[in-house]
């Protein structure tokens, strides 16, 4: 394992507060501070809370429109879909009162941020050296052996190597990965395959999911996918500590829990 | 410091933070500004997809074998009005398609004269705004060669379809209008055939619009008059089409 005490490339990219400048206790021991978190990463963070739970509100309200999903190149009434969905209460969508209008307007616009939001924190991320750095998921993490290990761990509610406290296991990365990697991508690009502009000027985008109803179909799943991680993400936000956890997100700083946390 | 309450208290507030959040969307929704402000995703998408492809790009096509099995109608599926109903009585020999505005050559042209014209066969998907998709064959003359035949004028920027429908018993008839580039693009035409035969009165008889990189309320039905204008000012609500007056939809229907 990678024996760093500070996962992030130095020189930090901003001032350090008071608490990592006094002297006391070591960076790596409990109590001390890690600059954990980038500001491009925090930044990206919180604009998806608002992006990505506008886009699923929104994405729900569209979806009351026609609550039926099929595989292949067509689906419409006569055809059998494969999902037929009940239609999702006022609640879970934006806005409240079925109204494809509004539903359609919020989607689009934060489907720029959510789409350019992504391309820009990839970009910046392999040059500030955040994905090579911290998500990079090595060989030695993915053996069985591992893997089972850091399984065990965690049903333990230890999240955090002693050795190494701010490091993410490997749970962590394989989610953060997925999530940023695969379902973000999925989703953004299924939805560029519903639309008929770019269906004529990425017709591949279509032969990639296999045609117009089944990218639709794989949008859905993908933003339940997103929700999954959304409910494990959060609840395990608060198994490790939510005012440590949250507060790093919003200063860049972690403190190192005490053992066995 | 991760006491229960801690985390109890957490999960409230996460739980208080999404509704305030989504009722939150409802009342920025309701001002005037902010939803102008956001509306203005519509042409964001239309400068963004114009400036990042070539206008010449064509809507995929398929195969026989891989059309809907059944097309389905929607929208109005009559106009019922006294003129049309005479127009179905006869055959539509009496029907003329008016092609006006900004035009050099104001026509008046029967459907023998349009069915003499060359025409381009396609088989494409129609995405409905709700989330459908079917596909069907269309056949029939080019929006452009209707349009060289009018001799249209180099200010024109827009063309507006107007229709024979009031859709669900509007006021004023449905209509629907699009840029130069669709409306010179190979595959907009307006079809008088639908998978072999004449359209039916369901879809649209006897001539219904295809601009194939858009989503269906688009395709107008009962297409009775084209007309070429500069903008769309003084046209019903002014916002260029049916829903987009009516009900905000997007003028830019290629997302």
């Amino acid at each position: 394992m990678d024996a760093a005490i500070d996962p992030v490339a130095e020189p930090m990219p901003e001032p350090a507060p008071a608490p990592a400048a006094t002297e006391a206790p070591a960076p790596h021991a409990a109590g001390g501070y890690i600059y954990k978190h980038l500001l491009t990463t925090r930044l990206w963070h919180w604009v998806n809370v608002v992006t990505v739970f506008i886009m699923i509100g929104s994405g729900l309200g569209i979806l009351n429109a026609h609550p039926h999903l099929y595989w292949g190149l067509h689906g419409a009434q006569p055809d059998t879909p494969w999902l037929e969905l009940p239609h999702w209460p006022s609640w879970a969508t934006i806005p409240a009162n079925y109204n494809l209008s509004l539903s359609r307007r919020w989607h689009l616009f934060f489907a720029l941020i959510l789409a350019f939001g992504l391309l820009g924190f990839m970009i910046t991320s392999l040059i500030n050296r955040h994905f090579q750095k911290q998500l990079v998921i090595r060989p030695s993490e993915v053996t069985p052996s591992h893997l089972w290990y850091d399984i065990k761990e965690h049903l333990a509610f230890r999240f955090h190597d002693p050795k190494n406290p701010g490091a993410f296991n490997v749970l962590q990365k394989i989610a953060y990965a997925t999530l940023i990697f695969v379902l973000l991508p999925v989703i953004i690009f299924t939805g560029l395959g519903m639309s008929p502009g770019i269906n004529a000027s990425m017709p591949w985008i279509l032969d990639l999911f296999g045609g117009r109803a089944s990218a639709r179909s794989i949008h859905f799943l993908a933003m339940c996918g997103i929700i999954g991680f959304i409910v494990v993400h959060l609840a395990l936000v608060i198994l490790a500590g939510p005012i440590r956890e949250v507060g790093s997100m919003i200063t860049g700083y972690w403190k190192v829990p005490e053992e066995g946390h | 410091m991760s006491s229960i309450i801690t985390r109890r208290s957490l999960i409230a507030g996460v739980g208080t933070g999404a509704g305030l959040l989504l009722s939150g969307c409802d009342k920025l929704a309701h001002n005037e500004s902010f939803r102008s402000f956001l509306y203005k995703e519509d042409n964001a998408h239309y400068q963004l997809q114009n400036g990042l492809s070539s206008h010449a790009t064509l809507a995929p096509e398929y195969r026989r074998d891989q059309m809907s099995p059944v097309f389905r109608a929607n929208g109005s599926i009559n106009p019922g009005t006294p003129e049309y109903s005479a127009w179905v009585a006869d055959k539509f020999e009496s029907f003329r398609l008016k092609i006006y505005g900004l035009v050099n050559k104001p026509l008046s042209l029967s459907m023998a004269q349009i069915k003499s014209m060359p025409a381009r066969t396609q088989i494409t998907k129609h995405d409905c705004v709700e989330g459908w998709t079917a596909i069907g064959q269309w056949h029939g003359p080019t929006v452009g060669s209707l349009l060289k035949l009018a001799d249209v004028q180099s200010k024109a920027k827009y063309i507006v379809f107007h229709c024979a429908d009031h859709y669900h018993g509007a006021a004023l008839p449905y209509y629907e209008s699009i840029d130069m580039f669709d409306a010179f693009h190979p595959q907009t035409i307006l079809a008088w055939a639908m998978n072999g035969s004449p359209v039916t009165v369901p879809h649209g008889a006897p001539l219904r619009l295809r601009a194939e990189r858009h989503l269906g309320y688009k395709q107008a039905k009962y297409v009775v008059g084209m007309e070429a204008v500069e903008s769309f000012a003084g046209i019903q609500g002014g916002h260029g089409g049916y829903w987009e007056d009516n009900v905000d939809y997007d003028w830019f229907a290629g997302i």
